[in-house]
């Protein structure tokens, strides 16, 4: 017990608990965005992987960090538009087109990877983003630019969909397409719009962890991330704020197991302790199961005209 | 962009699609292999050869598509009555993990049955153990409405730590030199080989078997009847008088319990005992190759063949111009997203406003 305490009153955990959050700040707008829109976005674990990918590349070319930020998210957008195109477009199942984009993005990351290095033992590295000391925060200061950038977009989706005209047709679509159809929203158009933007989001997420989390590409680095996500969102109700808590708190456990593990007192096996974060996400499904509100349309493909 | 719904399938589209979504796939693939700088015409003369050239490739082809065969036969019963079951990987783990612990265990000597009757066991115990494994998020699904993409997916990676902890402690070969492998299964219990001198062995004809059950049981069964209504609309099935959430559960068995026994049948059939590595993928492979099947059991063994022999050949290929392996990946990617648009414009016309 006096353990637990220690490890809770040492400033470095909690600016671990919110560096574990970030990707998973941004991944989980980025499929909130999506789903608010009716469409679920599997494609999230490749996308991740994508933008994780790309982002460093850029870097590594000699761009600066934040051109390689913008390339990842671009490149989570055409994955988003991809995604569009299949189940927007053509209506096709909205899981086995995500877990299609996820298994592409990976393995075209993986492939290119290997292209351009092919025999290296090492992961080569780039100086990553630094931590914002001008900031005098604590906790914050310790942290990077993208995290600052993940937390300001919480309350910016939050206002974009509850206080503007974008943010109520996106949330039609998602509740009721042929409704919104009928007030002259362009279903397609929404939808195609969220998803791009809601996986920009996710490529993003992939790339705090190459640019800022770590300095390098690694294969299995995002390692569930990405699912991770979708679960928060399911858990946050579909509402921005909620998916900020969601995410600290799992990375609040996460944060914890890691530290049990390091005190070198851990009683139990280590694995026990990697599998809390998922036990508890399972949990937190359950919980909020009987109260959890979908977007009505979610997962439902709209073909116009058609019932 | 609008989709409008063809009164009947048209000859052309139907002979062009799968035509278009092959040479689409080929072109993407092309344009990585020039990327890598590797002679295309080659690396696609290698890839096939490696993967169906020789008695050998063959044999190492088929010894790949049992495990997949499988899975995909797992993903296709569960999609047909859409329980998005993404946790075939960790229902193989847990069969793989069960099949040992009645086969390996007590000192090699089986609880002292006779091997037939072990055999026997041995294989319930898998499928159990992966029926199981679904049946919780086939519950949670039906009882309390949380989604079972997201239950089965976080299993899996729980699933994977299990086996880590299993194979440290519990099951774990006192003779590995510190490496994380289980005891093995005791001898007789290992599958014969289908042909001498290559891995292929008979869990080949066992899965094939499996593929014509699953088929005749969705084609001529009641049980089959009810998946089919399920997965076509639940609100009608239901109304119709279908058990549906007796229908879901039972899929629900039926799909785990065929990835499970993918994990007995890797073990027993190919390496004998589980490490950690044993599955790359075999589970999310599947759900590819149902989709590639279009759910069809029988489609189900050659879009295993199909994918295994890209993997297959992907490996010696590599080795050969050194384009990386992970090109089969994209292959199978490619394919499955062109197979889809293809199906998908066999029935519907596409027209642009």
């Amino acid at each position: 017990m006096t353990e637990l305490l220690d490890i809770l009153s040492n400033l470095s955990f909690w600016v671990a608990v919110l560096r574990i959050a970030t990707p998973l700040i941004l991944g989980t707008l980025g499929v909130l965005l999506c789903e608010r829109a009716g469409v679920l976005n599997l494609g999230i674990e490749g996308i991740m992987v994508a933008g994780a990918f790309t982002g460093w590349l850029t870097v590594y070319a000699g761009a600066p960090l934040w051109i390689g930020v913008a390339v990842a998210a671009g490149t989570g957008a055409v994955l988003g538009l991809l995604h569009a195109f299949l189940t927007v477009g053509l209506a096709l199942s909205q899981h086995v087109s995500g877990l299609g984009i996820t298994l592409l993005a990976t393995s075209l990351s993986y492939y290119g990877y290997r292209v351009s290095f092919p025999k290296v033992s090492t992961p080569p590295t780039i100086t990553p983003f630094a931590e914002m000391g001008w900031l005098g925060l604590p906790v914050l200061a310790q942290q990077t630019p993208l995290t600052l950038l993940a937390l300001l977009l919480v309350p910016l989706l939050g206002y974009v969909l509850y206080r503007t005209p974008l943010g109520l047709s996106v949330r039609m679509v998602g509740e009721n397409p042929q409704a919104a159809e009928g007030q002259g929203v362009s279903v397609a158009k929404v939808r195609t719009g969220a998803i791009v933007a809601g996986s920009a989001l996710m490529g993003m997420a992939g790339s705090f962890l190459t640019l800022s989390a770590f300095n390098a590409f690694f294969f299995n680095m995002v390692n569930g991330r990405g699912w991770i996500c979708v679960a928060l969102v399911v858990f946050a109700s579909w509402r921005p704020g909620k998916a900020l808590l969601g995410a600290l708190l799992f990375a609040f456990f996460d944060a914890i197991q890691l530290r049990l593990q390091q005190s070198g007192s851990a009683v139990l096996p280590y694995q026990l302790y990697l599998m809390l974060p998922y036990v508890l996400s399972i949990l937190a499904l359950v919980l909020v199961a009987r109260k959890a509100s979908y977007p009505q349309a979610l997962m439902k493909p709209y073909r116009k005209g058609e019932r | 962009m609008q989709l409008v719904k063809r009164n009947t399938a048209s000859p052309a589209a139907l002979v062009l699609a799968p035509v278009g979504a092959v040479l689409f796939t080929l072109l993407i693939s092309a344009l990585l292999v020039l990327w890598a700088g590797a002679p295309v015409g080659q690396t696609y003369g290698l890839l096939l050869q490696g993967g169906f050239g020789s008695v050998f490739a063959l044999s190492e082809t088929l010894t790949r598509a049992v495990p997949l065969m499988l899975t995909g036969l797992a993903a296709a019963v569960a999609f047909k009555a859409r329980l998005f079951n993404i946790g075939a990987e960790g229902q193989l783990y847990v069969g793989a993990l069960a099949a040992v612990a009645v086969g390996g265990l007590h000192g090699g000597t089986g609880f002292d049955l006779p091997p037939a009757l072990l055999f026997v066991l041995m294989l319930l115990a898998a499928a159990l153990a992966g029926a199981l494994l679904l049946l919780g998020p086939a519950l949670m699904k039906a009882r309390l409405g949380v989604d079972e993409v997201v239950t089965t997916l976080l299993l899996n990676f729980i699933v994977l730590l299990l086996v880590s902890l299993m194979l440290d402690g519990p099951m774990k070969d006192p003779t590995a030199m510190g490496w994380p492998q289980s005891v093995a299964l005791i001898a007789d219990l290992e599958l014969g080989k289908l042909i001498a001198q290559t891995r292929l062995h008979n869990g080949l004809l066992g899965a094939c078997a499996l593929a014509v059950l699953v088929w005749v049981l969705l084609k001529y069964t009641v049980l089959g009847f009810d998946i089919r209504a399920v997965g076509a609309n639940p609100r009608a099935a239901a109304f119709a008088g279908v058990p549906v959430t007796r229908t879901v559960v039972l899929v629900a068995m039926l799909s785990g319990a065929l990835a499970g026994l993918a994990g007995a049948i890797e073990v027993a059939g190919r390496t004998s005992y589980l490490t950690l590595d044993m599955s790359p993928g075999y589970g999310y492979s599947g759900i590819v190759i149902a989709m590639l099947a279009g759910l069809h059991p029988l489609g189900v063994v050659a879009a295993s063949v199909f994918v295994a022999g890209v993997l297959v050949g992907a490996d010696s290929m590599s080795r050969a111009v050194g384009v990386p392996t992970y090109i089969a990946d994209v292959i199978v990617a490619t394919s499955l997203i062109s197979v889809l648009v293809a199906t998908l414009l066999t029935q519907y016309k596409v027209k642009f406003k």
